[in-house]
């Protein structure tokens, strides 16, 4: 027990991170479904901003908002890093822009074809 | 099978770089020094308590334009992918409700008024009525305080198409005028580009947010033109999500 709490909470985040990245490749690279790949896409692009928020993350650190909790002088010491987590508020939205365009792809491709298995999409195959 | 071997090879390798970087890391225990600047100098220079905020709005405001930019431009791809074929058809029956409205919804409303929807409970319908005005509330709470509390334009606009969803879930007929959609967004994209050059002219440059009195440091009308600047990036995040939405929900209503 005393060991567990001994792993910093940023080194937990990073390394749930980095194997939602590694399931949401997987998941990717072997699923035939394309709602089952975006649904990866998802997965990684998740894991990649909690990957991102981790980095950030200074030990003993609060949200970067100087108020009455944290004042003006203590600021330096006693925020987390603001620029990863500006950096993460913007590639959440990127990330959901992306994911709207595949399902509308998607959506489109089931409508033409009649299927969403890519293995039956055999035009831009090589 | 080869490919399957390759997929494992890689994503072992993948694991292994992953593993490396994860045995190595050792918590930050100080700011970097772009971090330490903004933490410094951000409350004074532009009275934002929330300091990202104060980043997001104002240090990398251009890069906020180009986020708000890449999601007009998803929403108008979904837009452009999903848009309604109209398909000749004998056997609808219009309503009452499809003819009093105007000729480029008519089919919209005929279609949808044709499936075979069951019509929601007085529960739900009741309760939709009482929640829907509080959720929209809440979106626009958290995006008018987005420079002093957790939350801004982006969070603020999510909870307003989280709102639209409720309401495409509540009441599935319900009718969402494109053009008001239209026309918020684009009016409240082009606000936000003026007030990005009013910065250039009357401050210190791009989207400087001095343009107005900083004010009270903390209260709800300080930070300069953060709060103004947040309101049209959640109205238009907001209407941009719930067009996207919208568009899903119609390609599904329509008859096979």
């Amino acid at each position: 027990m005393n060991m567990i709490a001994d792993i910093p909470i940023s080194l937990i985040v990073l390394c749930s991170g980095l194997g939602l990245i590694l399931t949401g490749l997987w998941g990717m690279l072997t699923q035939r479904n394309m709602i089952r790949i975006i649904v990866g896409f998802s997965l990684m692009d998740t894991g990649i901003h909690m990957v991102m928020v981790s980095i950030g993350y200074v030990t003993g650190g609060t949200a970067p908002i100087i108020n009455d909790a944290v004042p003006m002088a203590e600021a330096a010491s006693r925020i987390v890093d603001p620029v990863p987590s500006a950096l993460v508020l913007t590639a959440i939205v990127i990330g959901l822009g992306v994911t709207a365009v595949m399902l509308s792809f998607a959506v489109r491709i089931y409508k033409a074809r009649k299927t969403l298995m890519i293995d039956e999409l055999t035009e831009s195959k090589w | 099978m080869i490919k399957r071997i390759f997929i494992f090879l890689m994503l072992a390798l993948m694991a292994m770089i992953f593993f490396n970087l994860a045995a190595s890391y050792t918590e930050n225990s100080s700011l970097s020094k772009l971090g330490l600047y903004y933490a410094e100098k951000g409350p004074q220079e532009l009275g934002a308590p929330n300091l990202v905020t104060a980043v997001v709005v104002t240090y990398r405001g251009l890069d906020t334009l180009g986020e708000v930019t890449v999601l007009f431009i998803s929403a108008a791809g979904v837009g452009l992918l999903l848009r309604r074929t109209r398909r000749k058809r004998g056997d609808e029956i219009p309503t009452r409700e499809a003819l009093s409205s105007d000729d480029l919804e008519r089919g919209d409303r005929a279609e949808e008024t044709a499936g075979v929807h069951k019509p929601a409970s007085e529960i739900v319908e009741t309760a939709t009525e009482l929640l829907l005005p509080m959720v929209i509330l809440f979106g626009i709470y958290v995006f008018i305080n987005g420079h002093l509390s957790p939350g801004g334009g982006f969070q603020g606009g999510a909870i307003i198409a989280s709102g639209t969803m409720f309401l495409l879930l509540a009441l599935p007929e319900s009718h969402i005028s494109r053009l008001m959609i239209a026309i918020t967004e684009s009016l409240s994209g082009f606000s936000y580009v003026v007030i990005g050059v009013l910065g250039v002219i009357m401050a210190g440059g791009f989207l400087d947010n001095r343009i107005m009195e900083l004010g009270n440091y903390g209260e709800l009308f300080s930070a300069g033109a953060i709060p103004l600047i947040y309101t049209f990036v959640g109205l238009k995040v907001g209407f941009e999500l719930s067009a996207v939405l919208d568009r899903f929900r119609k390609e599904d209503t329509g008859p096979v």
